[in-house]
């Protein structure tokens, strides 16, 4: 199968060794707990495997048998053809980490321009070679601002419309450093959209203030105030975002952010319940420095031939070891390669049509349902992207447990996270959907609220 | 050839894939949040195949030839995988879906945490974390909460020894714990005496990697183990060189109470070219309940008639989450996929034939290079690529002319205890032959080494560049591409 040795060659092999069988390899194992016997099925041929999986695989329903309502972090947008062919490449996908840059010209320029679409997407100065997902790039934001500050800073604040695994994620990271106090996402502080009550919490022990754009609600609030109010206190901003809803929105570079970073998963990746996604992370030019993962650069080889390269790594664990600041060594090489070949295809014209998209079909899609008679969208005044919470006259669990019935995933329980918004569920539309898809939804709610 | 970036192959009016119109009434975009410009390049699908198909071609990789990277275990990565993880019932299904419209998905996780804990021996498995550093940083936080639950708050020390992975130290650091060093003795295993004195009741862990870097299997790890346990330490083990010990011994049996599994290592994930890899952690009975949140279980037993009902499961003194959503699913149903093509005949195979092609090979080269511990070594092993009689000549142009035979260099400047180190794991999908081929070029780069040195310090000769200026990169800075 794997393994190309014949009898033969195992035979040549131990005698070069100098040993008489291949249990020999193995006496510096204690004896008594060598060569147990593993309780595991027989192996399977690939094509008893291909089939095992395969029905497996049918064991779910997917985006592809249920109609899907459901972001919350996760997007179902269409993938073009071209990506996962190109993805599927051996050169590409079958390569290790490009530390030998003679030989990894693909992986480091792909990077480059990574990097630099991921720069003109967020409109920052640098964007590294990518986290693992939205969530670790969120801890990765809030480590890099305790070490900007030098350990001074010791109060992280993190908005209550942030992503709740992403507010998790940086808990459990920063669990180990007593000093430092996660605060702001408290229900006291809230979700209200002027963001007044995290503002009025800025002060000179705060090194970071993070919140997402658009919200985890959907919601596209103007964060240049508070943006403002960070940096009088001298604390640095960080921005999660939607890379798709840059398409058509201001991206937070241009009103200030210090670190813009987000789950770059809706860049061509496909859901697959949950991984392997992309963190993106990109900063301004005076942090650059303190960011952590893998940097390619541009330079010249011998021949003053262009070539790219890993560079600055002597901020990097395998140089500094403890004393680096993160233990990152992986990044997401080849889900960065999806997201730039997603980028590049579609373009300006074709991304701003996937934004405007999905913008369009769910501001009908929220019209729609809010006109439902005991249906409300809840921060109706405040503008949004491409998904939006809606109130329903019955708890949202059994709202959508009823909605199963029509084959339709009809959104994320709110109340999970957010006991303030009983009743709630948050409704994403992508491109995908089309609006006879929206009618369904409308008329199926109609259909069990009547029930 | 320079192949030019997608910004300066971009033309304005281009677009490589359209999108339908929109189906619903119109509604602006406030004009306050509206984007003024979206700088994307513009290019026609054809312009983008080529520029990527181009660009893979400038990559060495697993699929063009040997890649005999220590500690990396560069094996075959089979195809099937790539079919059986994008089957659609997988790739299209949404993590936050309701449990029981994802029961596919959650067997597949149960059955691997299951199979996972049976091959390395220990009582629950972690699938959530992302590569081998983000386990080893989900393994030390246990360490932490472990010792803090039980109001062992002076246990600040984490030992590492010398020979370890720098995320090692770095995972150690970032959790809290202060990092000390750990010597090896002159046969490569952990020095006891020097271990003996720094168990304390500071003590809160060692972490271990065992095969070590140098591919030896510590000859006293239960002494060493037992020693930290009494001293009411745990033991992290480093899992990036399991792949030796598949069906030869489970580490969780020599007393290992934490460990990290790399599956693209050992279970044959693809690399990607830096990512994503998957760490899933695996731990001892007592920190069961310490895994991250949520781990998958059954929630109802099945029945003669009816399958069991999987779901999330929530430990009750969890770290919390170190992941959005499930893990890189995506590589978990690779792994499955390799593992149930195995069963426990197939995995003790590949260990047995990951360490006789690195014996084999030691046996084709020692002598002509110098092997610093002189032992049998696993599934890897460590030389040092310098020779009196050659001065001038490191491990790293030795490395540099393996490209001209077409050959991936050894990783080499680690470990660090071993002087110009070349680390070598060919891996059990290598044939005689190719270990042959490399054998020869690595004897008659020794001679060349002597004979005409500049060969060696000019290489590579025939790569798509040369040798790059790092410097140069680090001091100008370009970190994106000019706009054109």
């Amino acid at each position: 199968m794997f393994t190309p040795h014949t009898p033969k060659d195992v035979e040549v092999m131990l005698k070069t060794i100098g040993i008489e069988k291949v249990e020999d390899l193995f006496t510096e194992i204690p004896e008594k707990y060598r060569f147990p016997e593993l309780k595991l099925p027989l192996g399977l041929t690939e094509m008893e495997a291909a089939e095992e999986l395969e029905s497996i695989a049918n064991a779910n329903g997917s985006t592809k048998t249920l109609l899907n309502f459901i972001g919350a972090g996760a997007y179902d947008h269409y993938v073009p053809a071209v990506v996962d062919m190109l993805l599927r490449r051996g050169e590409f996908y079958t390569a290790y980490t490009p530390y030998q840059p003679e030989i990894s010209q693909g992986t480091l320029q792909a990077i480059f321009e990574y990097q630099s679409l991921i720069c003109e997407l967020t409109g920052m100065d640098v964007a590294n070679a990518s986290h693992y997902d939205g969530a670790t790039a969120a801890a990765e934001a809030v480590i890099l601002a305790y070490h900007h500050f030098k350990g001074k800073r010791t109060k992280f604040l993190l908005s209550r419309a942030v992503n709740p695994q992403y507010r998790e994620v940086v808990r459990t990271y920063m669990r180990g450093n007593q000093a430092v106090s996660i605060l702001g996402d408290d229900p006291e502080t809230g979700i209200d959209a002027s963001m007044d009550k995290l503002i009025a919490q800025i002060d000179a022990e705060t090194g970071l203030v993070m919140v997402q754009y658009p919200d985890f609600f959907g919601r596209v609030i103007d964060y240049k105030p508070l943006i403002e109010a960070a940096h009088n206190a001298g604390a640095l901003v960080a921005v999660a975002v939607n890379p798709t809803a840059l398409g058509i929105l201001t991206p937070p570079g241009e009103i200030g952010a210090d670190i813009v970073f987000g789950e770059g998963q809706p860049l061509g990746i496909p859901l697959s319940f949950g991984g392997p996604y992309l963190g993106i992370f990109a900063v301004t030019n005076d942090l650059l420095r303190k960011i952590s993962g893998r940097l390619v650069g541009e330079t010249v080889d011998n021949a003053g031939r262009l070539a790219y390269v890993l560079t600055l790594t002597a901020r990097e664990q395998h140089i500094r070891r403890e004393k680096a600041s993160s233990n990152i060594c992986t990044n997401q090489g080849l889900m960065a390669l999806a997201s730039t070949i997603y980028l590049s295809l579609l373009g300006k014209k074709g991304f701003e049509a996937v934004s405007n998209l999905c913008y369009q079909k769910a501001h009908y899609a929220a019209a729609q349902i809010s006109a439902i008679q005991g249906y409300k969208q809840v921060f109706s005044e405040t503008p949004f992207f491409h998904e939006f919470v809606i109130r329903s006259p019955q708890p949202a669990a059994h709202l959508l447990e009823d909605l199963r019935a029509y084959d339709i995933l009809g959104g994320y329980d709110l109340s999970k996270d957010y006991p303030e918004l009983d009743n709630c569920l948050l409704i994403a539309v992508t491109e995908k959907i089309a609006k006879e898809d929206i009618d369904l939804l409308h008329d199926a709610l109609i259909e069990v609220t009547h029930d | 050839m320079t192949e030019p970036t997608i910004f300066e192959l971009s033309s304005p009016g281009r677009q490589g894939v359209r999108f339908p119109v929109s189906d619903v009434p119109e509604v602006e975009v406030p004009a306050e949040f509206r984007r003024k410009d979206l700088p994307l390049p513009e290019l026609a699908e054809i312009d983008v195949v080529r520029h990527f198909t181009r660009i893979s071609q400038k990559n060495y990789a697993i699929d063009l030839g040997f890649y005999p990277l220590g500690s990396c275990t560069m094996k075959y990565n089979p195809k099937i995988n790539e079919e059986t993880s994008r089957l659609p019932g997988f790739a299209f299904t949404h993590p936050l879906q309701p449990e029981d419209t994802v029961q596919g998905n959650l067997y597949l996780m149960y059955t691997l945490q299951e199979w996972l804990k049976e091959i390395a021996g220990f009582a629950g498995v972690s699938l959530q974390p992302a590569a081998g550093a983000h386990g080893e940083l989900t393994g030390v936080l246990i360490i932490q909460k472990y010792h803090a639950d039980r109001g062992d708050t002076q246990r600040t020390r984490i030992l590492i020894p010398d020979s370890a992975h720098g995320t090692n130290p770095a995972s150690s650091a970032m959790s809290g714990f202060e990092v000390v060093h750990l010597p090896s003795d002159a046969r490569g295993n952990v020095d006891l005496n020097a271990l003996r004195e720094l168990c304390d009741e500071r003590l809160a862990g060692l972490m271990l990697t065992n095969p070590n870097t140098l591919g030896l299997f510590d000859e006293n790890v239960t002494a060493v183990i037992e020693m930290v346990h009494s001293a009411g330490g745990l033991v992290y083990g480093d899992g990036a060189n399991l792949n030796a010990l598949l069906g030869i011994v489970r580490p969780g049996d020599l007393g290992f109470d934490i460990m990290h599994i790399n599956l693209h290592k050992t279970f044959s994930t693809p690399h990607g070219g830096g990512g994503p890899g998957s760490g899933p952690v695996a731990v001892a009975p007592a920190l069961v309940e310490y895994l991250p949140d949520p781990v998958v279980a059954i929630i109802e037993p099945g029945s003669e008639d009816l399958p069991p009902l999987y779901g999330y499961a929530h430990p009750a003194k969890s770290i919390g989450r170190v992941k959005a959503f499930n893990g890189h699913f995506g590589m978990l149903v690779r792994a499955y996929t390799y593992i149930s093509m195995h069963g426990k005949e197939g995995l003790r195979n590949i260990a047995e034939k990951s360490v006789l092609n690195a014996n084999y090979l030691l046996a084709k080269i020692k002598g002509v290079y110098h092997l610093p511990y002189d032992r049998r070594c696993m599934h890897e092993f460590v030389v040092e690529g310098m020779w009196p009689d050659a001065p001038g000549i490191r491990a790293f142009d030795i490395a540099k002319r393996l490209i001209d035979y077409n050959f991936h260099p050894p990783t080499n400047y680690f470990p660090l205890i071993v002087h110009e180190a070349l680390m070598i794991e060919p891996t059990e999908t290598e044939s005689l032959e190719t270990l042959d081929a490399f054998a020869d070029a690595m004897l008659k780069i020794a001679v060349e080494a002597r004979e005409n040195p500049d060969l060696l310090h000019e290489a590579p000769h025939n790569a798509p560049v040369g040798r790059c200026d790092e410097v140069r990169a680090a001091k100008q800075l370009i970190l994106r591409a000019r706009k054109a």
